[in-house]
């Protein structure tokens, strides 16, 4: 018997039900694989296989049916997953309870008498009394939490009158009173149980995205055994003194020294820097890098906890630790709140006995208040905003990845760009004249197409874009570091490092292509700006922000984008110093909008009151960034700052609304006039409005 | 009063048995890819029959 074992995959490219048939039918084909099967909306695969058959065997067998593929790690997904699981199930308790309640209720209201309204009551109690005891927990808990810290929140009031509604009632049930309210308890229960689910689904939702987005720096790399053989390891299990092969194409798993071979590395995920970096024989690499020309063996430094990468990722952690001090507005609000409602509870209470209307008659038109100053609109009031708002935005290509991220986006009021793959598409295109005549064009196809280098790739893409075929060339022949070369009709063709096609004297990111017999082309790139950065950056600027730039790049690299935009821009920042700037701006009082996307961004982008990253950003760009926008333009960042602003306008007018619902509806429970009925419509009502007003944000990411 | 004696226990096992139907199908899955079951209709999966 062998041992059954099961992996996921993250994929990002399955759209379709032909995608998913595809799929699950190929993977079944695959020897040793037993059952796979496609999760749409995650965008995953779970694979039952064999022991006989490893991850990297699975990821190539995807890679073969035609669908890229990252493993992920299983055990980070489930705790968020429980919290989810267990607000739907609360709901179901409870929305089961309140349509029953709620029917006897209506019965009462319509005038039930003596031995029914009896029974009714004790029915209602036997569904209503378990119902909250099981719907009820995730606030109970919120809200003891918090009380055991001497902290309140909006769970504390909730939790209050909840469990005296439901006393009381209960109490009046005994001894036969008219007024029951476990109608009120248990509706108010679903109500914000629906908000807590959708507080809940939203971040989830987006984690999810993200998720699908995240592409695994190296989970593992070949290594040489002194004895010959090779292995392919984890990263984990990889330790400093091995020697690791490096494949074209392949990221490093640890950081090491270059033992043999000469390569290109793109170590645009630790510098931000998208020209690859000639590397020999003694030169440092880093994880994450991506090696680009030829293969090469590398003698390990420093793998897993004590690599660069793991580094910054500690840095941005301890960076992150201010932004889990953040309180939410909901909370904020609750903090005046709460006591409020108490006390005025209590008010209630002391002055009708004054009044000497007898202890039980006080306590009922105390627990009224409570009922019906339960901050039910308020609880709905900023979920349902921040659920419509982030849809909105999803639409338009931005994901929110944290539910403050919205709150702390509309208090931003200062912005920090970096360049490279934020201010910039973060991918070379050719610039400049354009050299190839007619004639070469299709030549330089055929060779870019056999190499893997980022200007190849970015040859293909602007020739394929003009509309050029390849030509029919032999003897294709990539020559590691140097470039490719192939014969035509007789002659040779050469495509690759301008000194060895034979341009010298240059100094911009170029390639060459060369025809025997015609004199070398140089193709010069650049990374271009992102196409609305300017539009993007005034829009911004006229929403009040102070924009800048903040770049680990060289003065000369800056210069020209800074100056195009009209920005001002700090040079030559480590990742230390970036996270240093950010900070000094925190303590100034400003809050920081961080916009990045590099390894070297990580600790800012944590540090920064909000953070956003393009979707185009290394993993840790994104782990760190609370929103992440998808495409070339750089318009979805005002776009979001824009929409977090109106978002914060209908939760502050929900507030109003509830709290101006509670001006109204507290004078009546207070002269003792609230009856099961009046609280039940004025809940109801509250909630609709609020959540109505909400709905306005359908169309707030313009 | 009769036909309440029999209704209201009919109108809650009925109510119970959808709640209960509803956490079965969250325990079984039902609800994990809402998206993709709105494909699977879709697949033909007349090739995986031929071979059975």
């Amino acid at each position: 018997m062998i041992a059954a074992a099961h992996s996921e995959f993250v994929l990002p490219g399955v759209r379709c039900a032909g995608c998913i048939a595809k799929i699950e039918g190929g993977l079944r084909d695959t020897p040793g694989v037993i059952e796979a099967r496609v999760n749409f909306s995650a965008k995953r695969v779970a694979i039952d296989h064999d022991a006989t058959i490893d991850v990297v065997a699975l990821k190539d067998a995807l890679a073969a049916i035609g669908f890229a593929a990252e493993p992920i790690k299983l055990a980070s997904t489930q705790p968020d997953d429980r919290e989810g699981r267990e607000l739907v199930r609360a709901i179901g308790v409870a929305g089961f309870a309140a349509m029953n309640v709620m029917l006897l209720s209506v019965a009462i209201w319509s005038g039930a008498e003596g031995a029914t309204r009896q029974l009714f009551h004790w029915l209602s109690a036997m569904i209503a009394m378990p119902a909250v005891a099981y719907a009820g927990r995730p606030f109970f808990r919120s809200a003891w939490g918090a009380l055991r810290h001497g902290r309140t929140n909006m769970d504390v009031p909730i939790s209050i009158g909840v469990l005296l509604a439901t006393a009381i009632s209960l109490f009046e049930t005994i001894v036969g009173g008219r007024h029951a309210y476990f109608d009120g308890a248990v509706s108010l229960l679903f109500f914000l149980l629906a908000g807590r689910l959708l507080d809940n689904a939203m971040r989830n939702r987006a984690r999810d995205g993200a998720a699908a987005l995240l592409r695994q720096t190296a989970p593992g790399g070949t290594v040489l055994h002194p004895d010959g053989t090779s292995a392919w390891l984890a990263a984990e299990a990889i330790e400093p003194g091995m020697q690791l092969q490096v494949a074209m194409g392949e990221r490093l798993a640890a950081d090491g020294v270059v033992e043999l071979g000469a390569s290109s590395m793109d170590m645009a995920i630790i510098t931000g820097e998208s020209w690859p970096e000639p590397i020999a024989e003694g030169s440092r690499v880093v994880a994450g890098a991506l090696n680009v020309d030829a293969p090469i063996i590398v003698r390990v430094t420093a793998a897993g906890p004590d690599t660069s990468i793991s580094r910054m990722a500690r840095l941005m952690e301890a960076a992150g630790q201010g932004r889990s001090h953040y309180v939410r507005l909901a909370d904020r609000a609750a903090r005046y709140y709460a006591p409020a409602v108490h006390l005025l509870a209590a008010l209630s209470f002391a002055g009708w006995m004054i009044a000497g209307a007898g202890w039980h008659e006080s306590l009922l038109i105390a627990v009224t208040v409570l009922i019906i100053t339960c901050p039910c609109a308020l609880g709905l009031a900023v979920p349902v905003a921040q659920v419509v708002a982030a849809g909105a935005l999803m639409r338009r290509g931005v994901l929110v990845k944290d539910g403050s991220a919205l709150e702390r986006l509309a208090e931003a009021d200062c912005a920090r760009f970096d360049k490279t793959g934020t201010l910039t598409v973060g991918r070379p295109e050719p610039v400049g004249e354009w050299v190839l005549a007619d004639a070469e064009a299709p030549l330089a196809l055929a060779l870019a197409r056999a190499s893997r280098h980022p200007l190849s790739a970015a040859l293909v893409r602007t020739l394929e874009g003009k509309g050029v075929q390849a030509a029919d060339v032999a003897d294709l022949l990539e020559i590691p570091g140097l470039g490719v070369e192939a014969t035509w009709q007789g002659k040779w063709v050469r495509l690759g490092r301008p000194e060895w096609v034979g341009v010298t004297g240059h100094d911009r990111l170029a390639t060459a292509f060369a025809l025997e017999g015609a004199p070398p082309r140089l193709l010069e790139f650049a990374d271009r700006l992102r196409p609305d950065a300017a539009a993007a950056i005034r829009r911004m600027e006229r929403d009040g922000f102070d924009v800048a730039i903040i770049s680990g790049d060289r003065g000369e690299a800056v210069a020209p984008v800074a100056r195009e935009l009209g920005l001002l821009a700090l040079v030559g920042m480590t990742p230390e110093a970036k996270l240093a700037a950010v900070e000094r701006l925190e303590q100034a009082g400003r809050k920081v909008l961080m916009v990045g996307d590099g390894l070297n961004d990580g600790p800012a982008l944590a540090a920064g009151h909000v953070s956003i990253a393009p979707a185009s950003a290394s993993d840790v760009g994104q782990t760190a960034a609370d929103i992440l926008f998808l495409g070339d333009s750089l318009m979805p960042v005002p776009i979001a700052v824009s929409a977090a602003r109106r978002t914060l306008r209908v939760v502050r007018q929900n507030f109003a609304l509830a709290i101006g619902y509670n001006v109204l509806a507290v004078p009546l429970a207070i002269a003792g006039y609230v009856t099961p009925l009046v609280a039940a419509v004025a809940m109801s009502s509250s909630s609709i409005i609020v959540i109505a007003n909400a709905l306005r944000l359908r169309r707030c990411a313009r | 009063m009769n036909g309440l004696a029999f209704l209201i226990p009919v109108a809650l096992l009925l109510g119970l048995g959808g709640l209960g139907a509803f956490f079965w199908s969250l325990r079984a899955g039902q609800l994990e890819d809402l998206d993709g079951a709105a494909l699977r209709i879709l697949i033909d999966d007349e090739t995986e029959t031929q071979k059975k």
